[in-house]
């Protein structure tokens, strides 16, 4: 099910969360209304946590992470690196790098397989990445831009990237993540498809701006529509190309 | 680097609008037009409907504060003129394209279509085409209503005299100033006795056509004021202003005898001269010895004398024998001989005279040629009672007479003709003067073919009713001078078929 909110006035919800099948992190907000949007809907099957990273509200776009792990960037202070270890699940590995591209979450975008990164990270980060997360690594360009976790989302049943992606891109990309990938917009025709929603195997949270259309073609892309928490169980690999043209 | 490195082609993919959800190629909006257009109006605040005034004495639109621009409907001009109206709205949007809607000629309403882009939100540039109307208000520009309100009614006049009795100096003047449209804004164009008066709305029209007329003939002019009504209240003055040129008695071919006090200034040169040509300068030509001076305006009108003998007292002579004396000299760009002459008078053929002529180039015994009788005259000059023991010539030859061969062609219309000036005649004269003008005009003309440096600052145009003769003309060595067809214009006509030629430079 997708979901339309808003932080503290602004639509780019994914700029102050991270949603994955494991863990939520939420930013801290003037008002609750932000934390209890996810809570309502998580809140029985994954711990929804507050937090910031490097004393800033911009979480979602500094970390990076899924199921197995989440990579938090050099400059994280060691109190946030120390409460996110506590309240995030034993299973998941916390783990600070040192990269000098620092916005992880605007340079890695992942789900529980597959990863895609930035062009020009380190060597070392992508052994890391491929250790913490347990995925394989892409170093990829979408439409032309080398930030692929702002202009991408992915989960493992779906994924939509940005509008001016061409046919063949679209192609091999959906060929390496094995997932169906649609071209599209977020908020109204918005560009920057990871900035604005958040998105896990069951659920999704979109910026209020988005338009109906938009959310039907997330809803569809992600198959959110049937998907219950209990259905993750079985996961299975579509190995079906699937795109709208 | 290999060049031939392989690229894959790009296809674009297709989103759905975000906002109706129809399939279209991504944009910077990522909306479909109509959705964009319904959104954003780039014609918002631009205006749709002006009013504009016209003139409908002069079919001409006012662009304010002053400025009347004539235009026909549907014209490139009154295009201009509208977009120009809506330039404060232009600055927010760029035009693209513009064109007119028809409208009922009489329904005074101009409708134009205007295409402008806008850039909208981010970066996608939208194209929109609105309908302006302008409703067009009937009202009479200043120079028309001056002129309803008084047809006649002048600011400036222009008196121009010139002391003579005949009136070939106002034809050649007459077609100086159609070659340079010098009388263009003259409202009214009067002939007088001795002159022509010209009348002007407008001070600086007549000031501008005294210097024309300064440059083209040798004048003298005084102007005056005359008080026509006076504002107290914003100490404004209405006056209406004369000026009186009037031009030198010295025409071409006249004989004069020079003061001497003009003589000596000038070099001494031989008190009897000929003028040869008229500009703003003075040519004059001593016969006797080929000597040619010119005379500046100022320096005329400092010393101002008048001729001895016209161009009216030419008398006829028979050429019976030519000796050259000299060698051909140039002078001022014609070419003289002096030569030793027999000649008698037609009228007289009992006394023959040995006189001496610049004119050796063209005479041939057999010749007729035009000259001035100082033999016969009786000079009540002063000039020439100043000089002591001048002994004067018997006769001085001026020109070649071409008249037996005039004869011949009298009646036929000749291959060239000339425009004039709409002037209003003085109708107080008789029938007298209709045929001396007439007779004065036909010289004129004649005077024209024969001289080619005449011709050169006038137009003369191509006559179309003349047919050249089927007959083979006997050339019988010496032809009657005629303009050269290469030197005519061909005259613009501006008929409903719009075969108009335009006018050819020689």
């Amino acid at each position: 099910m997708a979901t339309r909110l808003q932080f503290e006035n602004s639509c780019e919800v994914g700029v102050f969360s991270k949603l994955t099948n494991a863990y939520c992190l939420v930013a801290i907000g003037g008002s609750e209304n932000f934390y209890s949007a996810f809570e309502s809907e998580l809140a029985d099957v994954i711990p929804v946590v507050k937090t910031s990273i490097s004393g800033t509200r911009i979480i979602g776009r500094l970390c990076a992470g899924n199921k197995n792990g989440l990579l938090v960037p050099h400059n994280t202070t060691d109190q946030e690196l120390q409460h996110l270890r506590n309240s995030l699940p034993d299973q998941v590995v916390v783990q600070r790098i040192d990269e000098k591209l620092s916005a992880l979450g605007n340079c890695i975008a992942c789900n529980d397989h597959v990863a895609l990164t930035h062009t020009d990270l380190d060597k070392e980060t992508e052994e890391i990445i491929t250790d913490v997360l347990g995925v394989e690594v892409f170093r990829q360009t979408i439409a032309g831009n080398i930030l692929v976790g702002s202009y991408c989302a992915f989960s493992n049943r779906g994924g939509l990237v940005h509008p001016h992606t061409s046919v063949e891109d679209l192609d091999e990309l959906s060929t390496l993540l094995q997932v169906p990938l649609v071209a599209g917009t977020i908020n109204r025709g918005s560009e920057v498809i990871a900035a604005g929603m958040t998105v896990n195997d069951w659920t999704a949270f979109c910026g209020s701006d988005t338009t109906a259309t938009e959310l039907s073609v997330i809803e569809s892309v992600f198959k959110l529509r049937e998907a219950q928490p209990t259905a993750i169980v079985d996961e299975m690999r579509k190995s079906l190309i699937d795109s709208y043209v | 680097m290999a060049s031939n490195m392989f690229v894959v082609p790009q296809t674009r993919g297709t989103v759905l609008c975000c906002k109706c959800g129809i399939s279209m190629a991504p944009n910077p909006a990522n909306m479909c037009v109509t959705c964009l257009r319904s959104e954003v109006d780039i014609t918002e605040g631009l205006r749709k409907h002006v009013t504009i005034m016209h003139c409908p004495e002069c079919d001409s639109y006012l662009q304010p504060p002053r400025t009347w621009i004539k235009a026909q409907l549907e014209s490139k001009e009154l295009l201009t003129f509208c977009v120009k109206r809506l330039e404060t709205d232009l600055k927010k949007v760029r035009l693209v394209n513009a064109e007119f809607i028809w409208t009922e000629p009489h329904s005074k309403r101009l409708k134009v279509k205007l295409k402008v882009q806008k850039e909208v939100l981010n970066g996608a540039i939208l194209e929109q085409s609105y309908v302006v109307e302008y409703v067009q208000q009937d009202h009479m520009c200043e120079s028309c209503t001056r002129i309803q309100a008084n047809p006649d009614q002048w600011v400036a006049s222009v008196q121009l005299r010139q002391r003579v009795t005949h009136r070939r100096t106002f034809f050649y003047l007459e077609q100086l100033i159609l070659k340079h449209d010098a009388a263009a804004h003259a409202i009214k164009i009067k002939q007088m006795d001795q002159g022509i008066d010209f009348f002007f709305a407008n001070r600086s029209h007549a000031v501008k056509f005294v210097e024309f007329l300064g440059k083209v003939s040798p004048t003298k002019s005084r102007h005056d004021k005359q008080l026509v009504s006076h504002d107290p209240k914003n100490n404004s003055y209405n006056y209406k202003y004369t000026f009186s040129v009037e031009i030198s008695p010295i025409c071409r071919e006249d004989l004069i005898c020079l003061p001497p006090r003009v003589a000596t200034s000038l070099g001494n040169l031989g008190p009897l001269v000929i003028c040869t040509k008229v500009t703003n300068n003075i040519a004059l030509l001593d016969p006797l010895t080929l000597r040619q001076c010119f005379l500046d305006t100022e320096q005329y009108w400092r010393h101002s004398f008048k001729s001895l003998l016209g161009s009216r007292q030419l008398v006829e002579y028979d050429v019976f024998n030519i000796e050259v004396v000299s060698p051909e000299y140039n002078v001022g760009g014609s070419k003289y001989v002096i030569a030793d002459a027999e000649v008698a008078r037609v009228s007289d053929y009992g006394k023959l005279f040995y006189i001496r002529t610049h004119l050796g180039h063209i005479l041939k015994p057999g010749d007729r040629a035009l000259g001035y009788d100082l033999y016969g005259a009786n000079s009540n000059d002063i000039e020439l009672d100043k000089y002591k023991g001048l002994v004067l010539p018997e006769a001085i030859l001026i020109k070649k007479s071409y008249e037996e061969k005039r004869q011949k062609k009298r009646g036929k219309p000749r291959p060239w003709k000339l425009k004039s000036l709409d002037m209003e005649v003085d109708e107080s004269r008789g029938r007298a003067n209709e045929q001396k003008m007439d007779s004065e005009y036909e010289e004129f003309l004649r005077d024209l073919e024969e001289n080619p440096e005449l011709r050169f600052n006038l137009s003369l145009y191509r006559n179309k009713d003349y047919q050249p003769s089927e007959m083979v003309s006997v050339s019988d060595g010496d032809d009657l001078p005629s303009v050269p067809l290469e030197e005519l214009l061909a005259d613009l006509e501006l008929s409903e078929q719009e075969d108009g030629e335009d006018s050819m430079r020689e």
